[in-house]
């Protein structure tokens, strides 16, 4: 007989391991669907995972699209990863992400041409405030009426996503731009233009201010009074309010830095990478970075890492479907079986395995 | 604006197909939720649903076939999560998250080869001697199948739930399930089995967006109905016949904006397109500034018999 025991505590060794399983597990998987698509397994796995980086051609153009992708994913799921410590469920940031970006580019481009040093922190400013005021309002509605914050976030995406496209064909749309819809580009406009900072890196701003995230949520949640209530009132909520700690005031923090970052990582994306708003600009990173949160085991550290993986699973997608023909969805699949061989694995973290009848205690 | 092409009769009926495949996905999902899970993965196994449903009915030219093979599928998903959440103990937001991120992938790559492609259609099925009533007849009784079917499962769920000894077992079982597990009954194979009710229902709602409301398949098409569902069920206050309510209240609010927006209305598009989405928030705020009634107490907690 086959049973499960709660261990005492989470075990340390296994909180490392299970990723790393459960990163060889979807290979494995991912390598059966690869070969059920007719496509050579072995190959498929090494076009995702090495050629990206090491393929003689190709790794040129995409080693820098490396930090290009993780930078939006780190930013996001770090603002994540900290709410859901908390046990506080934005799973929104998609649209945080989308309004940030939105509200950055308007104040940026009120002020066009302006060749100003000044409008491009004005622009990362406005994107870190409208996301965070679009993360208020599930964080509004759950202190105030108790509005489950799950469905009120997620709902609010589908909202972004109509004002995104609202926008980029009235609002925002460039004058110049011959009635197609989309902003003016800020590659052509230097004092806006998120620029690579050192050439053929991927390194911008938004890669800068991922790894400050990283650092400054390192910080937060191991030395600063505020992560021990976050971590408190996410493991033991009635401990937490006997100490005295407000739910309210977690609740507002938490919504509130993710949105805050996910609003910069929209601004930063809009203004490089994707270079303007369109109704297609958001590629999906506010959902991944959910998935990056839980791989990185909500630890700073641990997202730095995933969200480079994920980062690579995303150029290497791109890569197979290029080489191999690979359907562009597979990889979204992959990456959703990630996530879920990482819950399956997590079970070892909480308990041990026990083999035959229970004896005496 | 020209409010005298809405033609009430129609819209009647269309608000009765629109309504269908969420309120097939709530009925499932509040099942599941009575039984003390919290399934958030509905939006990824309608949309597998939707897309089985589609391929199976074309490969076959037979929509019956493809409603029977969706609901194999969602309920195959729901398996997965069913393993995941009682059997490894994983956690269920994250797990039901990680289902909808995977029904999204694994949907748009089988359906890669059937876009734009179109479906045989499901015949419709008049009611005889109430299909012949003046108005009525072409409003309410004049529609296919699974309309009906969707309305005879909530009552059938309806019953269940209140007269039948297993209904009062599951409920058992998501108010305590410890007390459940001390006199006997097994949770975790209950939960099982209601998780796979649901993922059934959510399919069968999905395949009706690809099969009949649409009809065609597009990648993402399910555009956040199972998450609506999810929300009609707290709105339900997990009650079988408000979550009939609210699927309709729901699938008049798509159509009427659809058919503002048709008629032209003074009103940005944007906002109408959004206008589901913010009245479903709207909803969740009202029903809950009275506060929740009648969550189950056991909803969403991992249950482990230590002994």
């Amino acid at each position: 007989m086959l049973r499960l025991e709660k261990r005492p505590q989470p075990s340390q060794l296994w909180t490392v391991v299970t990723p790393i399983l459960a990163v060889f597990l979807t290979m494995i998987v991912g390598g059966i669907m690869f070969a059920l698509l007719g496509k050579p397994p072995l190959e498929a796995i090494k076009v995702i995972f090495w050629d990206p980086l090491f393929h003689e051609q190709f790794a040129a153009y995409s080693r820098p699209q490396l930090l290009v992708k993780a930078g939006p994913l780190i930013l996001i799921a770090i603002g994540l990863s900290i709410g859901f410590k908390a046990g506080i469920w934005n799973i929104g940031a998609e649209g945080q992400y989308i309004i940030g970006a939105i509200c950055g580019a308007g104040v940026g481009l009120a002020f066009y041409p302006s060749e100003s040093v000044l409008i491009f922190p004005a622009m990362v400013l406005a994107g870190a405030a409208g996301g965070w005021a679009w993360a208020m309002i599930p964080a509004v509605l759950k202190t105030r009426f108790g509005t489950n914050e799950i469905l009120v976030s997620l709902m609010l995406v589908y909202v972004a996503q109509n004002v995104l496209i609202s926008v980029s064909s009235g609002l925002l749309r460039n004058p110049e731009g011959m009635g197609f819809p989309g902003s003016r580009n800020f590659k052509q406009w230097d004092a806006a233009h998120n620029a690579e900072l050192i050439a053929n890196t991927g390194m911008h701003w938004g890669v800068v201010a991922a790894f400050i995230a990283v650092i400054g949520a390192y910080m937060l949640m191991s030395r600063h009074i505020m992560g021990f209530n976050i971590r408190l009132t996410g493991e033991a909520p009635r401990a937490a309010r006997f100490a005295g700690v407000s739910p309210t005031r977690i609740v507002f923090f938490c919504l509130g830095l993710a949105g805050l970052l996910a609003g910069a990582a929209g601004l930063f994306e809009a203004t490089g990478p994707a270079g303007q708003i369109t109704g297609a600009f958001n590629a999906g990173y506010g959902f991944t970075a959910i998935i990056v949160a839980f791989l990185g085991r909500l630890h700073p550290v641990g997202i730095l890492l995933a969200g480079l993986l994920m980062a690579l699973t995303y150029i290497g997608g791109e890569l197979a479907q290029l080489m191999l023909n690979l359907p562009g969805a597979s990889i979204q699949l992959f990456q959703g079986m990630l996530l879920f061989f990482l819950l399956a694995t997590d079970v070892f973290t909480n308990y041990r395995l026990r083999f035959g009848k229970k004896g005496l205690v | 604006m020209d409010l005298s092409s809405i033609n009430p009769v129609l819209l009647i009926a269309s608000v009765m197909v629109s309504a269908t495949p969420i309120l097939l996905a709530a009925i499932g999902e509040m099942v599941v939720e009575k039984s003390g899970v919290l399934n958030l993965g509905v939006e990824g196994m309608m949309i597998t649903g939707a897309v089985v449903g589609f391929a199976v009915a074309v490969s076959a030219t037979s929509p019956g076939l493809g409603f029977v093979a969706a609901a194999i599928a969602g309920a195959l998903l729901s398996l997965a999560f069913g393993l995941l959440t009682q059997y490894l103990l994983s956690n269920q937001v994250a797990t039901g998250l990680g289902l909808t991120l995977v029904g999204l992938g694994l949907s748009s790559l089988i359906g890669k080869p059937y876009e734009g492609m179109k479906t045989p259609t499901l015949s419709k099925f008049e009611i005889p001697l109430l299909s012949d009533l003046p108005i009525l007849g072409d409003m309410l009784f004049s529609h296919d199948v699974m309309v009906y079917f969707s309305l005879l499962l909530v009552a059938a769920v309806w019953a269940f739930l209140k007269y039948t000894r297993a209904g009062l077992i599951l409920r058992a079982v998501g108010e305590g399930h410890d007390s459940a597990h001390a006199l006997g009954y097994k949770v975790t194979q209950i939960r099982i089995l209601a998780i796979l009710f649901g993922g059934a229902c959510a399919g069968l709602g999905g395949a009706y967006l690809s099969l009949v409301r649409v009809p065609q398949w597009t990648e993402g098409m399910t555009a956040g109905a199972g998450w609506i569902a999810l929300a009609i069920v707290v709105f339900a206050s997990w009650r079988a016949g408000r979550v009939a309510v609210g699927a309709y209240l729901f699938g008049g609010v798509t159509v009427l904006q659809l058919n503002l927006q048709a008629a032209g209305a003074d009103v940005p598009v944007a906002l109408l397109s959004a206008s589901p989405y913010l009245i479903t928030i709207l909803v969740l705020v009202i029903i809950s500034a009275r506060g929740v009634h009648g969550a189950p107490a056991s909803l969403g907690r991992p249950f482990h018999a230590s002994h």
